[in-house]
């Protein structure tokens, strides 16, 4: 601040003289007759020179004290950050307790101190086959993870992969890839299935994890897994972990002074952007396929790029511009809304399709919904309340659809659409007009 | 400081910007007087809002593109999910609540205070229940922390893949918490019980269905870790665990255990789904290192960026940028326009914060020439953020989590930005 105050201060010297000369010249021009006035000028020039050299030195010496109240400010600044910048003292932890809190029951605890050990400490008493497994599984698991562990659509894979790991897209699944069988039970019995987690018995639970390593290959169906034996049973990739070595690994061979200066003698690119993320105003993302190639960029060495290319690629605008001319076009109210409704339902798209083609995914179809009979898609699993629906003959219409989507559970006690439900009444009649549209 | 900002340049500089001026766009060019300061605007003569118009504030309208945004098709189902956030648009180096990435294994929860508990169990003297009112009664602190995703540039490990920085840099927010040590909490339910602390550990839990169960060290636990319910200010957000969160500084943002509701002693890992299936890193041969909790040093040019293209044509830059570090502080960042062949050392917005953001610049001239631009931060430990090549010398290409390599944006003689990966 104070340097460039330094800087403008002749400057500004200098534009008024070469103004007044300009003055002075133009009534040069005007008339010999008037020389006399023109020396009057030259005076007054003269002087205005001389009181903006004198402004100018008091504000060079106003700059000169400020450069030296910045740089105290900055002192202090530095001795600040050298004896560290705590905003706050540690907080001090006392001697003996502070009696806040209250003794836990053991009900409480045993309620939620669920997690299991390696060793399989935690595990509570139980007993469970892959035969009685599989039936479980088919009803609570296979809709997202298929009914032989091996994943449906984007969910994960819980079989298979063995010999991938070190291949470049490595199918990690508890087969392949989990060291301990504690963490299958822990984890199912906690947190599954997803959205109705801590429904399962300890006996399901055996089952079922006796049912995934048996879809792994690792045992028959007549083996039973209990709490006994689970803690000891050896997972295919027990020996595939190392604890994290990266100080002695990485950290001392990348400590030493970077380069500064001729660090390479050329560089070029090597692989653009695959994706195109185009951010539309409503929010989320548009991913296009990227098809601009290496080719026709510059390399670069310490002199700079080899070239400057003509015209960038415009990719890039092209994929942000794509949407807006339709949007344009769209000028019937009903064919906006069903626009807005195709954006919402990218929250269903995970179970379900809809327009031509559409296929059974977790959930059911959607073509030509509206009218439909519930639960009548052939070839679609659905639960028993869906199911008692169909035979009741109900049908689906526009307040039955608004009320299932608004709380499906709410709406259909018992069904296993898990999905909480959408909460704005915009969205619900925009993915109606949608449903409506898309199949025609 | 750049080449063409130093003080013996300056006067030059200063000499050629009047005559560089009528290149310029904007304001300072229009041809004839600007209507905007000549006519009497809307604003200048009628009223604006009330008070009390929005009793929470919101940005205003024009800012409405600077919001988390998902890549869809990277998971199953936006409920176990993860968005990012717009670090190419904020400045400074905290994040606003209301734009600080999301990530959920089993969708955000409202979970009121009074229905809060957190039980501390396992190796204690006495098994303890809190409220929320009790966690308010503990002596607290401040601090600024960053909170990294493991994941956060993972897609990145396959090469150049999403276009944007918000996308390959946007799991991470940087907040001031408020919360209790949990040291504190430890002591309080005493660990007499657990005799020698040096191979124990604390197993965390989340109140959601997912529970996102972690181990972690006792060692960790005692120092720096934090039971917090504030984040800059007011109270957490839902979907940051509301109405308390673990804080794990310099540790990688899974442990961060959001609706905490359960710590428990014990004696060893519990090698839980979330440390052994997720949260591992697999190397090329095949085998996996776990465990691999501290966010290494790593920065990245927050603008220009393919969401910040340079718009204002040759002339005065700042290169504007992030740098943090899991080991502490940073301590020096570089930039380089050639794609890594000459490098200057930019300027640190503030120095000194630990396990924080720590906002560079880079105040330099554009002469208009294409640059492959390039960050690389250093932190206490001396350690160099290392190039996309030195990490997968050492850990091949499956890997998901911990990429913290060197960031390659290309800028087009147009100023439009591309993320790139260079030899
Ligand atoms: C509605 C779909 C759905 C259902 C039904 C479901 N899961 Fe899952 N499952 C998921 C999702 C989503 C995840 C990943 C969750 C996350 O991101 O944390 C998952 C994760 C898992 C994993 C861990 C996978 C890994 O590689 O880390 C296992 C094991 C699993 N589920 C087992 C089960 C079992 C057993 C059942 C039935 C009792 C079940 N799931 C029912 C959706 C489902
Ligand atoms: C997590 C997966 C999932 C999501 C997300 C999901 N659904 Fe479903 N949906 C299902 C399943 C499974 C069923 C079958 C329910 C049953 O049998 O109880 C279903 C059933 C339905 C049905 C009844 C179909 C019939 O044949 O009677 C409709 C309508 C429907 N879903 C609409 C939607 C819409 C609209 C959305 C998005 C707003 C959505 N669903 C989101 C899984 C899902």
């Amino acid at each position: 601040m104070s340097k460039s105050l330094n800087f403008l201060l002749p400057g500004l010297g200098g534009a008024g003289l070469a103004c007044g000369l300009a003055v002075a010249s133009m009534y040069h021009n005007s008339g010999e007759a008037r020389i006399a006035l023109l020396e009057e000028r030259l005076a007054q020039v003269e002087g205005h020179e001389t009181s903006a050299r004198k402004l100018a030195k008091e504000e060079a010496a106003r700059a000169t004290s400020l450069e030296a109240k910045v740089q105290e400010v900055q002192a202090a600044a530095a001795e600040r950050i050298a004896t560290g910048v705590n905003l706050t003292a540690p907080a001090p932890v006392p001697d003996g307790t502070l009696g806040i809190g209250r003794v836990a029951q053991a009900e409480e605890i045993a309620a939620w101190d669920v997690d299991v050990l390696p060793d399989g400490r935690g595990l509570p008493q139980g007993t469970g086959n892959a035969f009685d497994g599989e039936e479980i599984f088919a009803d609570r698991c296979a809709s997202c993870h298929g009914d032989f562990a091996e994943g449906v659509d984007n969910w994960p894979v819980l079989a298979g992969g063995f010999d991938t790991l070190g291949d470049k897209d490595p199918v990690k699944t508890v087969g392949s890839y989990w060291p301990h069988l504690s963490t299958v039970y822990d984890y199912v019995y906690r947190s599954m299935p997803f959205g109705e987690a801590g429904t399962l018995t300890p006996d399901e639970t055996y089952a079922i994890v006796a049912y995934i390593l048996y879809s792994n290959d690792l045992i028959d169906d007549e083996f039973e897994l209990t709490h006994e034996n689970l803690g000891a049973f050896e997972m295919h990739n027990k020996d595939g972990f190392i604890v994290d070595d990266r100080i002695a690994r990485e950290h001392s061979a990348w400590r030493a002074a970077p380069c500064m200066e001729n660090c390479k003698e050329e560089t070029r690119v090597t692989m653009r952007s695959v994706f195109l993320v185009g951010t539309p105003p409503e929010g989320g993302t548009e991913s296009v396929m990227n098809t601009a190639t290496a080719e026709g960029l510059p390399s670069f060495t310490a002199e700079g790029p080899s070239f400057i290319p003509a015209a960038a690629p415009k990719a890039e605008e092209d994929a942000q511009a794509a949407p807006a001319p339709e949007e344009d076009q769209a000028a019937d109210e009903g064919t906006q809304l069903a626009a807005a409704g195709e954006k919402v339902f990218r929250k269903c798209k995970a179970c379900h399709e809809v327009g031509a083609g559409a296929k059974n995914k977790s959930g059911p179809q959607l073509n030509g919904l509206l009218g439909r009979t519930m639960g009548a898609v052939d070839g679609f699993a659905y639960s028993k309340a869906f199911q008692a629906a169909f035979e009741e003959g109900r049908i689906w219409d526009e307040d039955a659809l608004a009320a299932f989507l608004a709380k499906p559970k709410g709406f259909m006690k018992g069904t296993k659409m898990l999905f909480s439900g959408l909460r704005k009444e915009a969205d619900v009649t925009a993915i109606t007009e949608y449903l409506k549209t898309a199949t025609e | 400081m750049d080449e063409m900002f130093k003080p013996s340049r300056r006067a030059f500089l200063r000499g050629s910007a009047a005559a560089a001026a009528g290149t310029v766009a904007g304001a300072a060019s229009a041809a004839g007087p600007d209507p905007l300061i000549t006519e009497l605007q809307d604003w200048a003569s009628g009223l604006g809002v009330g008070v009390d118009e929005t009793p929470y504030g919101l940005p205003i309208e024009f800012e409405s593109d600077v919001v988390r945004r998902n890549v869809e098709w990277l998971t199953a189902s936006p409920i176990s999910s993860i968005n990012f956030t717009p670090i190419h648009a904020l400045e400074g180096t905290i994040t606003p609540q209301g734009c600080a990435f999301e990530r959920h294994h089993s969708g955000a929860i409202e979970l009121r205070k009074e229905d809060y508990r957190l039980m501390i169990n396992g190796l204690v003297d006495t098994p303890l229940v809190f409220t929320y009112a009790d966690l308010e009664r503990f002596p607290r602190e401040n601090h600024v922390y960053f909170c990294e995703c493991a994941a956060n540039t993972g897609m990145e490990w396959a090469g150049a893949q999403l276009n944007g920085v918000q996308f390959t840099h946007g799991m991470i927010h940087n907040m001031e918490y408020t919360g209790v040590p949990l040291r504190a909490l430890l002591n309080e339910a005493g660990l007499n019980a657990a005799g020698d602390l040096k191979d124990k550990w604390v197993y965390v839990e989340g109140a959601d269905a997912s529970s996102n169960g972690r181990s972690i060290p006792m060692e960790k636990a005692l120092d720096d870790v934090l039971v917090a319910f504030k984040a800059n200010g007011e109270a957490l957000r839902m979907e940051h665990g509301y109405p308390a969160r673990l804080v794990v500084p310099g540790w990688e943002g899974n442990m961060w255990v959001k609706w905490i509701r359960r710590i428990e002693v014990t004696d060893a890992a519990v090698e839980s789904r979330e440390e052994t299936s997720k949260y591992t890193d697999v190397y090329e041969d095949g085998t996996a290192r776990k465990w691999t909790w501290v966010m290494d040093a790593k920065s990245v040019i927050t603008s220009p960026s393919p969401q910040m293209p340079i718009t204002h044509g040759q002339g005065p830059l700042v290169i504007s940028g992030l740098a943090w570090s899991g080991h502490g502080q940073i301590t020096r960042v570089d930039v380089s326009k050639d794609g890594g062949i000459t490098w200057q050392t930019a300027r640190l917005g503030k120095q000194g914060d630990t396990k924080a953001l720590t906002r560079f610049y880079l105040d330099t001239v554009w002469d208009g020439a294409p640059m492959l631009l390039q960050a690389r931060a250093m932190d206490e430990t001396g350690y160099v953020q290392p190039t996309k090549e030195q990490l997968r010398a050492a850990r091949g290409e499956n890997s998901v989590y911990h990429n913290n390599c060197i960031q390659t944006w290309y800028v087009n003689a147009e100023g439009v930005a591309e993320n790139v990966e260079v030899s």
